[in-house]
């Protein structure tokens, strides 16, 4: 096994782990989104063993930096240390979601499993693989109608935050 | 070499746990944590097939990293917007327990 394989174990159990606390943790919200922060970073070394340089810088920064940030900045805003609520009224439908969650999850491990689908040894990548000049010539020649929409849906977005965040339309 | 293979389960898995998240919490906070959860697997599995497939017939693809980027700005927008509903939802309702949003329920 070589260093990088050892290496993805580590970060994956480390994601997974993370993970599950995150969803598991009934009392503090905080705690949940601390385990989020985790998990992203988690993700970004695995991108980094996957040679996807830039895109792990930006996972480190926009979610690490930005978006568990701004969890915990409406945690803060409300006052929600803790999340104690009466039990709930639907535990068979929830338990039925879990049932069928993991049993889809069983069938997509097995399937791996068996298929020998994915190549095992990937051949080595190009020279300059997932560097920002292969990735932004990318974005603006073949792409570039992409990223037109993804700025009209970030405008969108800021309008929509500040409407529903504003007290009083008037 | 990684093993590819199981950067594809790590992704199932991850997907599987944010889907269990959404499904049996009720602090809309969590839900939305959950959501993220859900495209960074989505992302995963994407990383991962730009490797596996990082040249067609000698051309380099990127096409995959491409997508991730797009995932991460629509998340980036789907939690500003998410985070203004759950602050409406805050103000009228004193609560962020998804089970109490029940006016649309029959």
């Amino acid at each position: 096994m070589t260093v990088e394989a050892i290496l993805f174990y580590v970060f994956g159990i480390l994601a997974v782990v993370s993970a599950l606390g995150m969803v598991l943790n009934i009392r503090n919200t905080v705690a949940s989104a601390m385990s989020l922060v985790v998990t992203m970073v988690s993700l970004g070394a695995i991108y980094l063993l996957l040679e996807a340089y830039l895109v792990a810088v930006i996972q480190i920064m926009v979610y690490g930096g930005a978006i568990v940030v701004l969890f915990l900045f409406v945690v803060m805003l409300l006052n929600l240390s803790t999340d104690e609520f009466p039990p709930g009224k639907q535990r068979v439908a929830k338990l039925a979601v879990v049932i069928v969650g993991v049993a889809i999850l069983a069938q997509v491990l097995v399937a791996l499993g068996q298929a020998p689908l994915l190549v095992a040894q990937p051949e080595a990548v190009p020279e300059g693989f997932g560097g920002y000049r292969q990735l932004g010539l990318s974005l603006y020649t073949d792409y570039v109608l992409l990223v037109e929409m993804v700025s009209l849906l970030l405008l969108a977005a800021i309008v929509g935050a500040l409407i529903l965040a504003k007290r009083k339309i008037d | 070499m990684l093993p590819l293979d199981h950067v594809i389960g790590l992704s199932a898995i991850l997907f599987t746990i944010g889907v269990l998240g959404v499904a049996t919490r009720r602090n809309l906070i969590v839900i939305l944590m959950s959501i993220e959860l859900m495209l960074n697997a989505a992302n995963l599995a994407f990383v991962g097939f730009n490797r596996i497939w990082s040249q067609v017939e000698g051309v380099p693809a990127i096409d995959g990293h491409v997508f991730v980027l797009m995932v991460i700005a629509v998340a980036a927008a789907e939690v500003a917007v998410g985070l203004g509903i759950l602050l409406s939802m805050f103000r009228n309702r004193d609560s962020v327990n998804v089970e109490e949003v029940n006016l649309l329920k029959w």
